[in-house]
């Protein structure tokens, strides 16, 4: 299985130095980070055996290099990175193969050794600092900590939490975590690793949650730091944007094989594997507005994998031979970018013709079907909303942008009437509505419909699908048995589910499944206007895709007015039609998307779309 | 209908794991002994059968209690109405409190201020101090022990019931349904309380605990059941300065309530668990899935 002739690193190492002549490293001998053949296991138990969650992973990273790591969610790039720091989850060991540190082998070290080395030798960045640092220790006292313990000069603080981006630290080391705002959190987290000067630094999906501006400033000193003190970085996500904003080279995980590696630049602009090729194709972009390409199916379980090649039930690619084994490696240029696929080179010379550009039709200016004018809120005499006026088009795709906090997520509750002590006027099909639920009409109640930001929080455990997307429908209207079953059959259908769902529970369904019943459930009872809170920020690029697709059809076919919310500015160019931007509780700007993406008139907006991570830097 | 049939599940579930199974035994084994118990004891339980406290002898197989009644009818005679008494007063009390609890989380405000102000009053009393007190003032009646017990168990239900449910109903498939204009009984019966079940199943357990040691406790100190009557907390009270002489006296019936409490508890607590898993699935997820789900 692991034979030598499979081995990635073998070509990657020599070539990844070729690339890095612009920056001689340290020592050309030996890489920082060599990972050889990783393999990971789940212990076998109960009659079943042993699983690998991870196989023939090989990559080396140079001082001073950042790597990229990219999967979606179950890929298993959480599993490798937390062995670079020789720590397994739950239920999982290591199945053989080497992590070298500056050539020594990690994962052959005792617990108490390896005590030692984290820290002075290998730091972790991890995805949520909120819930990393203590929330009953001021951030000062847990920063002296780290000194104390891998000992260390702790004059340093000061000059430490500088280089992370904290000018000010006095009133920042005096402060609990949860006084700090998310920015600041992940820089003192940042600050806490790169404090004892380690040779690697392991970084877990730092900038989640952060907003783009926020991102940008992140994102510039992990880059900074990593350069000015040639420590080795791997940085794991499954945003391939922010990866092309920060990364030297890239690799791509898929149900824990390596399957592409090579240079950002070239691997962005000429992915050599279909499943990248995928990944590029479903994310939309800042300049122009794309059709968005989901991959159909869900990557396999580990213990589900198919024989051959991983990938290839969702393979467009797919021929006959790709059943047969798992693809060696197949190097396609002389820079070492090489990819797990019989048919790479063909793959590549498709890139060109990746994306097919879409022309919106603006549906032609007609009535407002939802009017919002003066309407402001405040949580105890805060303000979070000031005087917001906003129409929705009869048919239009309104984006309502804003970083988190900016109170866009209380407009919607305000139109949908969960938040209902707000001044001003909401006027929806020529009628003013009450503020709450309660002083809203059956009418009024069944046009606006509302999607809720995450798909597992949405859907109750306890009910199946079939009575989820039946509640609003008994609720409006009375119907025979037979009608309502055949309602909720045409629901999951019109969501591309097939209509067997309606018998499961919440638990067995993907993100992306549970999204679609969730929009089922708001397009059963045929609404006006759809309220859609960030609803595909908890999902995976590919099926963040199938969704806003789904979406753009679905308003199509049935004259929907939409009102998106969202924090993803790429996303507006592909499904809205007419943008605002909200900022600090007001209006900063609106427009059409044209208008306010490629001529931002506020400084805001303008800095806001530049802090959008994209690929031109990388390509 | 559907509801009911997946109740059914998570108990089925329940019983098939090897601990629900070992709790529902137990437990069983001591409601079928307090059951059949009278039907099958050998003597009344009014009888004078033997010496007091006489040895266990081929007449009186456990020997003879204080006033050489037979120790064995005694205990079979003497447990059923303390399980009935038990499992009424915990149910009227689960039920009182849980609903109580729910009130308070689901419409808050006014409602929560009140409920939870007149729980922290009744908290103030200790249990067994509290039913004393009524059973003092009105007489050592029946229904009113179960009563008494009720009230008492009302209170603790209810905190537990309102913090569990204060997170259920800032879920968004609450939120989704209070935006369709559904009324707030109707998201509380079909949202709420199904997601509440594995820790109603645990109070259900721990209260009925309580309830036998309360009643019990009640019989032993000269409430509730009066003599000539048998009942075990009032045979461990009789017998106990026999202790030496013939221990069976006490034993017997304290084996046998320390026995029913863990059974129940054993069995509520499978069913806790198995109510983490929904609809027709098994208990846990498969091992594989439950790995690769916290790999991701």
């Amino acid at each position: 299985m692991t034979a030598p002739s499979e081995d990635i690193p073998a070509t990657a190492t020599a070539t990844v130095e070729d690339v890095a002549v612009a920056k001689p490293p340290a020592d050309p001998g030996t890489p920082r980070l060599a990972v050889e053949n990783l393999r990971i296991v789940m212990r076998p138990s109960r009659g079943r055996p042993e699983v690998d969650v991870v196989d023939q992973v090989s990559f080396t990273v140079q001082p001073g290099h950042v790597l990229g790591l990219v999967g979606e969610s179950g890929s298993g790039k959480t599993t490798v990175a937390l062995a670079l720091l020789g720590l397994f989850k739950r239920g999982l060991a290591r199945g053989g193969g080497k992590v070298l540190i500056d050539g020594q082998d990690i994962l052959g070290l005792s617990e108490h050794e390896l005590q030692k080395l984290r820290g002075p030798t290998v730091a972790y960045v991890p995805q949520d600092p909120g819930s990393a640092l203590n929330p009953v220790l001021k951030v000062g006292t847990q920063l002296r900590e780290v000194f104390a313990i891998h000992g260390g000069d702790a004059d340093r603080l000061t000059q430490v939490m500088a280089e992370a981006g904290l000018e000010d630290p006095g009133p920042i080391l005096a402060s609990y975590p949860h006084q700090l705002s998310g920015g600041q959190q992940q820089r003192v987290a940042l600050a806490m690793a790169f404090a004892c000067r380690p040779r690697l630094i392991v970084l877990d999906e730092p900038t989640t949650g952060l907003d783009v501006t926020t991102q940008r400033r992140v994102l510039d000193t992990v880059r900074g730091l990593c350069h000015t003190y040639q420590v080795a970085a791997v940085y794991i996500s499954h945003d391939l944007a922010v990866v092309a904003e920060i990364a030297d080279h890239v690799a791509v995980l898929y149900s824990g094989r390596l399957i592409e590696i090579g240079a950002a630049s070239e691997l962005f602009a000429t992915p050599a594997h279909p499943y990248t090729r995928g990944l590029m194709r479903a994310i939309p972009l800042m300049e122009t507005s794309h059709e968005l390409h989901g991959m159909a199916g869900s990557p396999p379980r580990p213990g589900n994998r198919p024989a051959g090649c991983a990938f290839r039930p969702r393979c467009e690619f797919a021929v006959a031979e790709c059943e047969l084994r798992e693809p060696a490696p197949v190097v396609v240029s002389d820079t070492g970018h090489a990819a797990r696929c019989v048919r790479a080179t063909e793959v590549i010379a498709l890139s060109g013709t990746a994306l097919q550009a879409r022309e919106r039709t603006v549906p032609p200016a007609a009535e407002p079907v939802l009017t919002i004018s003066g309407v402001s809120v405040s949580y105890t005499n805060k303000p979070v909303l000031r005087d917001v006026n906003l129409d929705v088009g009869a048919k239009k795709a309104v984006a309502i942008v804003g970083t988190s906090g900016s109170g866009k997520t209380t407009l919607a509750r305000c139109v949908v009437g969960l938040h209902k002590d707000w001044t001003g006027t909401i006027t929806f099909d020529g009628k003013q509505l009450p503020p709450g639920v309660r002083g809203r009409t059956q009418d009024q109640l069944r046009k606006i419909q509302f999607v809720a930001q995450n798909p597992y929080g949405s859907l109750n455990p306890r009910q199946t699908i079939g009575q989820i997307i039946g509640n609003p429908l008994s609720h409006f209207s009375k119907l025979s048995a037979r009608e309502r079953e055949q309602r909720i059959g045409d629901a999951l259908t019109s969501v591309a589910l097939r209509e067997s769902f309606a018998a499961r529970y919440p638990d067995e369904l993907s993100g992306g499944e549970r999204q679609r019943v969730a929009l089922a459930r708001a397009l059963v009872v045929d609404p006006e206007l759809l309220v859609c809170d960030e609803i595909t920020s908890a999902l995976d690029v590919s099926v963040q895709a199938a969704i806003v697709e789904l979406l753009l059809r679905l308003q199509a076919e049935r004259g929907l007015s939409l009102m998106f919310i969202t924090h993803n500015l790429p996303l507006v160019r592909s499904i809205a039609d007419d943008v605002t931007v909200i900022s600090a509780g007001q209006v900063c700007e609106h427009g059409t998307v044209t208008q306010v993406l490629t001529a931002p008139k506020e400084p805001y907006t303008q800095q806001l779309i530049a802090d959008v991570p994209g690929f031109e830097h990388a390509v | 209908m559907a509801r009911r049939s997946e109740a059914l599940a998570v108990i089925g579930r329940a019983v098939r794991t090897p601990q629900g199974a070992t709790g529902l035994v137990i437990a069983g084994c001591v409601v079928l002994v307090a059951a059949i118990g009278p039907a099958v004891a050998p003597y009344s339980s009014t009888q004078f059968v033997t010496a007091p406290f006489a040895r266990a002898s081929s007449v009186a197989w456990l020997g003879g209690d204080i006033l050489g009644r037979d120790v064995l009818s005694r205990t079979l005679d003497g447990g059923w109405e303390l399980l009935v008494m038990a499992a009424i007063a915990t149910a009227l009390g689960v039920g009182v409190g849980a609903a109580l609890g729910i009130m308070a989380a689901y419409y808050g405000g006014w409602w929560d201020s009140l409920i939870m102000r007149a729980v922290d009053v009744i908290l103030a009393f200790p249990q067994l101090v509290f039913a004393l007190l009524l059973v003092s003032i009105l007489g050592p009646k029946i229904w009113l022990i179960v009563l008494a017990v009720a009230i008492s168990h009302a209170p603790q239900v209810a905190r537990v019931a309102r913090a569990a449910a204060l997170d259920i109903t800032e879920r968004d498939y609450v939120k989704a349904m209070q935006i369709l204009g559904i009324p707030g009984r109707r998201i509380i019966r079909k949202d709420v309380l199904p997601n509440l079940t594995s820790v109603l199943m645990v109070e259900i357990g721990l209260r009925l605990t309580y309830s036998m040691l309360v009643i019990a406790g009640l019989s032993f100190l000269g409430f509730g059941l009066q003599p000539p009557a048998a009942s075990w907390g009032l045979m461990i009270n009789e017998n106990r300065v026999g202790l030496i002489a013939n221990p069976w006296g006490v034993l017997m019936p304290a084996i046998l309530i320390a026995l029913f409490t863990i059974g129940v508890n054993t069995f509520t607590d499978a069913v806790a668990r198995a109510s983490l898993g929904v609809g027709g699935r098994a208990t846990e997820p498969e091992p594989v899935a439950l790995v690769a789900r916290e790999v991701t």
